[in-house]
Order: structure tokens, then sequence, then C-alpha cells
């Protein structure tokens, strides 16, 4: 890779997305094969790395829309990555069909017997859901989220791309007035998609806190990715300088603080369950405490809190950007399994069944986002060139 | 608190034009050797704390010692209370049912960081403190809006009046001044 200097252009920019685009389809190519000989295992692994890249992409949506909210100056250098990484989203909603062709395999609501009182399989509880739990209502609300999000980044990445010719004042406004309503309506449409693409797996339960579960957890793994190319490019001696040590403290800060929010969520949810201890509700924690789920359920307590809590508690752990790159590897495994963790148990109650399709999914359709946000982020300036915080994010010192 | 009751020695003052002139005045007195002076300021100034050789406050340390006391504590309390002492089924839960507790171990950690942190904060500081030399000079009641100071104390190991005054106007110090902190 490499840089200029006065345009933040690269000039060459390496072969990164072809390596990645590569991955994606020979990854995916491998899983259709998955497919075909089993779509009930196929079906959750791809929704298990579908939504992984997803909540890195949202992720990336919320973070600039905070930025501008807020007015920071410090993440002015980090906003042309956070707006690349939402800019995918398009590229989620094509990713999203085989969601739908699952439908069957993975929503056990979606079979219309189950609302039916003279079948067998009818279920009650089930058919009180109908006016909420069926696929017509299922696509148009997926087609809501989809719409807001892919217009809210895409409103906000062209601005900002307009920003780079030609800076007015007018511009900076909007960008706030979009992220305003903006992050309302983020906020609904994370937390219904949540519901519906993941909660919903297990019809029976609910949990009102679980759209701020799986927000907590996209924010941690859009930090890490961050960090992540952040550090990557700093190695090939790109934006070294622009994106500093004072940068990556100031992530490792929020990181720090979301670590502790996702545990807050965490424990909120499963305390009141278990507290109330009310049979529909507490066998969603009951299966993943018996038999091996019991050891991803730990794995997730102390790998997903206990673990970076205390390795990101220091000043000098988040100011040494080697070891926050390997606090950020490790989050996103978490992060992983984290979500692996909502959607397999419903599929497999008796233990967790590893399966190669949980891996070469997550590489299949993780290679395509990468190619789609690399692709993305190298054709432009690297950083908003013309915006008038700038100079003062590179400059940025924490007191 | 005893350091509030211990009367200060004498300080040197002198006032500066500019935000920028302080900072600079204060790079220099730590430079040439002077540990025991303070800068006065309306305001916060960045990089003053390195222009001045500050180190890292320990006051993190202080406060992550009282969050894990509380945390412990609080820990042992409920499970001597609910579990030793008055062991007692409540919706049929072991005795010592750790989920409970949460709540009440996490408000007390904080209560105890906060402890940490505000006292932590007024002993380091030496507050509260009830008289300090510089009341004794007019001019520096101009600090509070417009007014930039350096003060240099009495125990400093280079102290030396003359030489003090000296200095502090080879870096730009304007009116300088001996504020002893006795009575006149």
């Amino acid at each position: 890779m490499k840089l200029d200097g006065t345009t933040y252009r690269l000039t060459d920019t390496g072969n990164l997305g072809r390596i990645a685009l590569i991955t994606g389809l020979v990854f995916l190519a491998v899983s259709a094969i998955g497919y075909a000989q089993n779509p009930g295992r196929f079906f959750p692994a791809y929704l298990t790395a579908y939504v992984y890249w997803l909540t890195i992409a949202l992720g990336g949506l919320f973070f600039t829309m905070l930025h501008h909210l807020t007015g920071a100056r410090w993440s002015t250098v980090l906003r042309r990555l956070s707006e690349s990484i939402a800019g995918t989203l398009p590229l989620m909603l094509v990713l999203f069909i085989p969601v739908i062709l699952g439908l069957h395999d993975l929503f056990h609501w979606s079979h219309s017997e189950i609302y039916d009182p003279s079948s067998p399989a009818f279920d009650e509880l089930l058919s009180k859901k109908e006016p909420y739990l069926n696929t017509t209502f299922f696509y148009i609300r997926a087609a809501i989220y989809f719409a807001v999000w892919i217009v809210l980044s895409g409103v906000l990445g062209r601005t900002s791309l307009r920003q780079d010719q030609r800076h007015s004042a007018g511009q900076m406004q909007n960008l706030r007035r979009v992220s305003a309503p903006g992050m309302v309506a983020f906020g609904l449409t994370l937390t219904f998609a949540s519901f519906d693409w993941l909660m919903s797996l297990d019809a029976h339960w609910y949990s009102t806190i679980f759209g701020v579960y799986i927000f907590s957890g996209a924010f941690l793994a859009i930090l890490s990715f961050m960090v992540l190319m952040g550090a990557y490019m700093r190695k090939s001696g790109v934006l070294a300088d622009v994106i500093t040590v004072e940068h990556y403290h100031d992530i490792g800060k929020l990181a720090f603080a979301f670590i502790i929010f996702w545990a807050y969520m965490a424990f909120s949810q499963y305390f009141l369950i278990w507290y109330a201890n009310i049979p529909e509700e507490n066998y969603w924690y009951l299966y993943r405490w018996d038999s091996s789920w019991k050891s991803v359920s730990l794995i997730i307590v102390f790998g997903h809190f206990v673990i970076p809590f205390l390795g990101l508690l220091t000043r000098a752990a988040k100011r040494s950007v080697g070891f926050l790159t390997s606090m950020a590897v490790w989050i996103l495994i978490m992060h992983w399994v984290d979500l692996y963790w909502l959607v397999m148990p419903t599929h497999h109650q008796s233990g967790a069944h590893f399966s190669w399709m949980d891996v070469t999914t997550l590489l299949g359709v993780g290679g395509l986002f990468f190619w789609y946000f690399w692709k993305r982020y190298t054709a432009r300036a690297l950083v908003p060139v013309n915006d008038p915080n700038l100079a003062a994010s590179i400059r940025f010192i924490n007191a | 608190m005893k350091s509030s009751f211990k009367p200060l020695p004498e300080i040197t003052l002198a006032e500066f034009a500019s935000p920028e002139q302080l900072l600079t005045a204060a790079e220099k007195m730590r430079e040439s050797g002077y540990t025991r002076f303070d800068c006065h300021s309306p305001f916060p100034i960045h990089g003053m704390d390195d222009a001045m050789g500050l180190g890292r406050s320990p006051l993190g340390y202080i406060v992550g010692v009282m969050g894990s006391v509380g945390l412990l504590g609080m820990l042992l309390l409920t499970w001597w209370t609910s579990a030793v002492d008055y062991p007692f089924v409540i919706s049929g839960k072991p005795y010592f049912s750790w989920q409970a507790y949460i709540p009440v171990v996490f408000a007390i950690t904080v209560l105890f960081s906060a402890f940490g942190a505000f006292f932590g904060m007024l002993s380091l500081n030496q507050l509260p403190r009830l008289f300090h030399p510089v009341f004794g000079s007019e001019r520096f009641g101009r600090v509070t809006d417009g007014g930039f100071f350096v003060s240099v104390q009495a125990d400093d190991a280079l102290y030396e009046r003359e030489k003090v005054a000296a200095f502090l106007e080879s870096i730009g110090g304007k009116n300088v001044e001996v504020v002893t902190g006795d009575e006149d």
C-alpha cells in the first residue's frame, strides 16, 4: 500500500481486496456443498455468519451517526473507516437472500400449520403471536430495516464525499440533521431486527432487552474492527501519523466502557429471568446451562467480560497498539461465540455440534463483506480531507 | 489533613501576560530544576501537566483499591448475612444466591470507588486548605479572570529571593513580588 500524503488517497491499494473476494467466493461455494448435503445445518451456520458481519456493518452506521451527533473531533480521522463499513449495507441486503430461502429451516413459527387449530402441530401460545410472527409481515419489516439502513448510510456517505470536493457549513448541519432521527430509527430497526432474526428462532421465548444486548455486541465489534484496520494500515506505514496512539487510546476507552455495558445488559437479561423463574422464560437459559452448552456459556462470561475487562483496565494497555490489536482480535472472536450461543442451541438443544460450515460461511460472508468494504474505503480519500475538524483530530491529545 | 494547618512557606509570585507565556514559563522553571512551584490560571491550559513535569496522578490506583474493597466487602457481607448468620430460604433458591446480590455488590463497588475518587482527590491536593500565602497578594485576585501567575515556594531547594526574582523576570515574568503569608 502507498499513500499520497496530500490527497490522502492510496496510489497502490494492494491486493487485499482481491484476496478477500476470492476467499469469499471460494468459501461460499464450499458452503453451498454443505447446503446441498444438509440444509438444516447450513442455515443456522449461515445466519450466525450473516448476523456477525451485519452487526459490524451496523456498528459502522452507529459510530458514524454518533460522531456527527456529538460533534466529536477526535474521531474525524476514523470517520471514513466507519462510513465505508456502513457502506456495505447494500451488500448485506443481497446476502440476506439465503436467510429468506432458509426461513422454514430456521424459524419454527414460519410453518403455517402451527397456527391451524385443527392441525396436530397447533401451538396455542404461538397462535397468539401470529399477527406479528407471520411471513408476510416478516418480509415487510425486513424491507423497512434495510430501507432505513441503506438510506441512512447512503446519505451520510454521499454528503461526506461531497465535502471532499467542496466544504460548506450546510453539509455539517445536514449530517447532523440526518443523524438525529437516524439514531432513533437505528435503535428501533436494530431492536426489531434482532427480535425477528435471532430472538424468534425460539419463538416462545422473549426478552425485551435483547435488542440492546445485540447493539452492545455490535458496537464492541465495530470498535475492534477499526482497531484491526488501523493497525494493519499502520504496519504498512499508511496513516501511521494520522491515526495516532491517542486515537487508539480513545477507542480503547470506548471498548472498555462497552465491555461493561455488554455485561450489564447480559446480566440484566439473565437476572430478571433467573429471579422470576417462570418456565416459559427460564428454559432458554436452562438448555444453555446443560450439556456442552454450559462450557460455551462460561467461555462467554469469562471471555466476553472478565478477560477483556481486566485486559483493557489500564491506561498502558489502551495505549499499546500491539496489545490493543490482540484484544480486538479476542473481542471479535468472542462476538462470534456470543452469536453462535444465541443461534445454535435452538437447533441443537442437547449440546454443541460444531460443523465445518460454521467456519466456511463465516469466511464466505466475511470475504465478500471485506472486499466490498475495502473497495469503497480505498476508492476515496482515507480521511475526510475538507472537514474543518480534521487538523484538530490529527493533533488530538488525551489530556 | 494535617497539612491544612501547617503554615505554608513564603512564596515569590510573578505575573505572565498570556496562557502561552505561562506554558513556556512552566517549561523553563522545570528545565532549571525548580520543583516546588505552581502555575495559576483562570482556566485549564492544555499541556500544562507536561510543561510543569507533573507525573501521572495515582488517583486511579486509589479508586481501584477502594472499588475492590467495596466489591469483596459486599460479597462477604451478603454471604455472611444470608448464608451464615441468618440462613433463610427465599423463593426456593440457595442461601447464597450470588445473582441476587450482584446489584448491591455493584452499587457498593461504585460507591466506594466514588469515595476513593472524591476523598483521594481532596487529600492528594492537600484540601481543604483554609489559608494560602497567595491571599497576601492584591494583584493575585486577577487570577480569577485574566491573570496568569507562577508561584515559587521557599522550600524549593533552589530558592533564594533575589535569584528567583531575577530568574522569573528573565523568563518574562512581570510584577514579581514576595508574599510571606503573614498578616500585615
